[in-house]
């Protein structure tokens, strides 16, 4: 079904973000409520598209429609066009609904910045970049809302860019991403010259046509798109430092939208993924070796932003194990990703809220013992600490036992060591996480000597509380009678796969509750009791080793920036000496010629007769020499 | 007699000319010279043409006539305003170039 409405998802937040921007000062009355309005509003309208799109049946549940054509050469054709499917509305529904919750707690939250206007408008210009990703059409379109939400992500991290490390850190994300971007542009340029399209639809006509190596290749360009936008190993070590931005926009971009582009990019390529084996099973293993790396990451971090940010990485390793193991894995990836948006978005704006009490301080040894004074934060913050580390009945238990289902079912023994490490993973993150519970709310107090913790006010707690709300219930009921598997079913599942099962679903069940108990226990072992203001130095080499990010930026380093410098030294002596010094070995040699050859213009005309003469000469023997 | 003579004639005048052009300083003596080589040509023309017996070679002749009494013209006229610019016939101080 073709219809009307759907470009106004981009175009009321794309326009409010122009205005502000452009309106400048003058907007700083009403500009963060007018954003906040835009937000809401497309919301509503994303609401009232998903009550209609369940209200139709299943065939015609998916909406087009076509802006404009976008390019037309010889028989390369694309349209600028919207798609709203099953897929497609899930997502509008959470970057609308969580983006206009974060809206509300930036308001009360950016209050004392001068620049808050600013900053609506560039969430709002995230808001209408990431609906563009979802709600395009073709590989084309989706890349436009790919970078639309790199450049926010980067404005929004540098936001407070007057501090260099700051604006240090939106450069290292930019730059990752346009790693991974160059990635989805191979990726586009492999479907037109194997497809002769990039639209999703066209792709998925001609699939079968195809062959595997083509499609393998295109699968791991798009797996590398998706690490770089998804802070997957190894383009993740751009996500910790992306926390320099505002914790709203740690909360929205960086742990509930922005980064699960990736697993929304797998998904929606689902027809090359199921037809490349090969490329499956790199994205399984991406995601297995992230979901760790993020995890034990997470158990060394003080900064309480940064050990969600591991957090995050880890739980997105999760979600993209999961779109690996194909049609049985896409729901349970995409289940995930809306739990985790609400938990970890929730989380976030628990810890903005610890900030805001605690004179922006991020270092968890410093706090201790917060619940007596932040009780709301505490509470909601730890319904989400509940729902991550998969207690039941909360959202977490749902989606993260069924990946690791999923993974176990997987078959053979790929299956047994991707179901170990999902459940690797779950104790660790039942680790960290309670480690962070207790080194933020409770214990002893270990303040700064000018703080005063106090609860945040209304604006900031009732998104929270939303958010905590959906961190008790949406496992519930996304799963309840498999509502989102059969939701999806359409887009990712159409040849509806049987699903074989190596464990009967109790038996995991049970697995995932004793990896959180046991995860959970050794973190109270470990820190109920009195702890340090300062980190412990005289420790293992490993948890030094973890601190530093697994080495991830020494590695970085080490591989990439410094033979690039090295390169770019030669290259600079080589423009130098060589190149340079042909032009100007041109430039010398010439002038040189030319004052040798001066000499012989004497200007007196005899010279010149008696030369003419010689040549005639010349010429007159070696005629002669030529005929003789 | 024999045509060859004029073609030996022809050889000394031409290096005459030649000679003259190249060691004497004075610009109309020069310019006789130059005379001097077009007419030994011009000899050889006719006698080439005298030896073939064919008219090729004096209608050549005619041409360089008309060529000569042009650059006559035309080298009279720069030796007399150079004269009278410089207030000198020598062609070495004719010799701007070379500074």
């Amino acid at each position: 079904m073709t219809s009307e409405n759907l470009v106004y998802f981009i175009a009321l937040p794309l326009f409010s973000s122009a205005l502000l921007m452009l309106l400048g000062r003058k907007a700083d009355k009403w500009g963060h409520i007018f954003a906040t309005l835009v937000s809401a509003s497309v919301f509503v309208l994303g609401v009232m598209e998903f009550l209609a799109m369940r209200d139709r049946p299943e065939e015609s549940r998916a909406l087009t429609q076509k802006l404009f054509t976008w390019i037309s050469v010889g028989s390369f054709n694309v349209d600028a066009g919207l798609l709203l499917d099953q897929l497609s509305i899930a997502f509008v529904l959470l970057i609308t609904g969580v983006g206009t919750l974060i809206h509300i707690y930036s308001i009360a939250y950016m209050s004392h910045d001068r620049d808050r206007r600013r900053f609506f408008s560039y969430l709002n210009l995230f808001i209408a970049a990431m609906l563009l990703l979802v709600l395009g059409d073709s590989y084309l379109n989706l890349y436009v809302g790919w970078e639309g939400v790199g450049l926010a992500s980067y404005l929004l991290i540098g936001f407070w860019n007057q501090k260099p490390e700051y604006a240090t850190a939106a450069k290292k994300a930019f730059v990752a991403n346009r790693v991974g971007d160059f990635g989805l542009s191979i990726a586009v340029m492999i479907a037109f010259a194997h497809f002769g399209t990039v639209s999703f639809g066209g792709i998925e006509e001609k699939v079968g046509g195809a062959s595997e190596t083509a499609l393998t290749a295109m699968g791991l360009m798009l797996l590398l798109a998706a690490t770089g936008k998804s802070a997957q190993f190894p383009l993740q070590a751009w996500l910790g430092d992306a926390m320099a931005g505002p914790t709203p926009v740690s909360a929205l971009i960086h742990a509930a939208t922005m980064v699960t582009a990736g697993v929304y990019l797998i998904t929606r390529s689902n027809f090359v993924f199921d037809n490349a084996p090969n490329a499956q099973l790199a994205v399984v293993i991406i995601g297995a070796i992230t979901l760790l790396f993020g995890a034990i990451i997470g158990t060394a971090k003080d900064d309480i932003k940064k050990a969600l940010a591991a957090s995050t990485m880890s739980q997105i390793g999760y979600m993209i194990m999961a779109t690996g193991f194909g049609p049985a894995g896409y729901a349970f990836a995409i289940m995930h990703l809306l739990t985790h948006g609400f938990f970890k978005a929730g989380m976030f704006l628990g810890a903005g809220s610890v900030m805001h009490g605690m004179n922006d301080e991020v270092n968890m040894r410093r706090y201790g013992g917060l619940a007596k004074f932040m009780p709301i934060t505490t509470i909601t913050f730890g319904l989400g600490y509940l729902a991550i580390i998969g207690v039941p009945p909360f959202a977490g238990f749902y989606s993260k036992d069924k990946i690791i289902e999923t993974a176990f079912n997987a078959g053979g023994v790929q299956g047994i060591i991707f179901g170990s490490t999902a459940l690797l993973g779950a104790i660790i993150t039942a680790f960290y996480m309670t480690r962070v519970m207790m080194m933020t709310f409770f214990g002893n107090k270990r303040w700064a000597d000018d703080a005063h913790p106090h609860e945040s006010p209304f604006l900031m707690w009732a998104p929270m509380a939303v958010l905590a709300i959906g961190s008790v219930a949406s496992g519930y009921l996304l799963y309840s009678g498999k509502a989102i598997v059969k939701w999806l079913a359409p887009v990712v599942d159409k040849h509806h796969h049987e699903h074989t099962e190596l464990l009967p679903p109790i038996v995991v069940s049970a697995l995932a509750v004793t990896a959180v108990l046991i995860g959970v226990g050794i973190a109270l072992a470990k820190y109920r009791g009195e702890l340090s203001a300062t980190a412990p130095q005289d420790v293992s080499i490993f948890t030094r080793v973890a601190r530093r990010d697994l080495l991830q930026d020494d590695a970085n380093e080490f591989m990439f920036m410094r033979p690039g410098q090295k390169l770019t030294e030669v290259l600079v002596k080589t423009d130098d000496k060589v190149i340079d010094g042909m032009v100007r070995g041109v430039a010398a040699s010439t002038i040189g010629s030319a004052r040798g050859m001066r000499k012989i213009q004497t200007g007196y005309v005899r010279n010149y007769a008696l030369l003419i003469l010689l040549g005639a000469l010349a010429a007159f023997v070696a005629i002669l020499v030529v005929t003789l | 007699m024999n045509p060859t003579n004029y073609l030996y004639l022809s050889a000394i005048l031409f290096s005459i000319g030649a000679v003259g052009v190249i060691v004497r300083r004075n610009a109309i003596v020069v310019f006789m010279c130059i005379e001097l080589m077009l007419n030994a040509a011009n000899l050889a023309f006719v006698t080439f043409a005298k030896m073939n017996g064919n008219l090729e070679g004096q209608v050549i002749a005619f041409f360089t006539m008309v060529v000569a009494a042009c650059e006559v013209v035309v080298g009279l006229a720069i030796i007399v305003t150079i004269f009278r610019s410089r207030r000198s016939a020598s062609v070495d101080d004719a010799s701007l170039l070379s500074r």
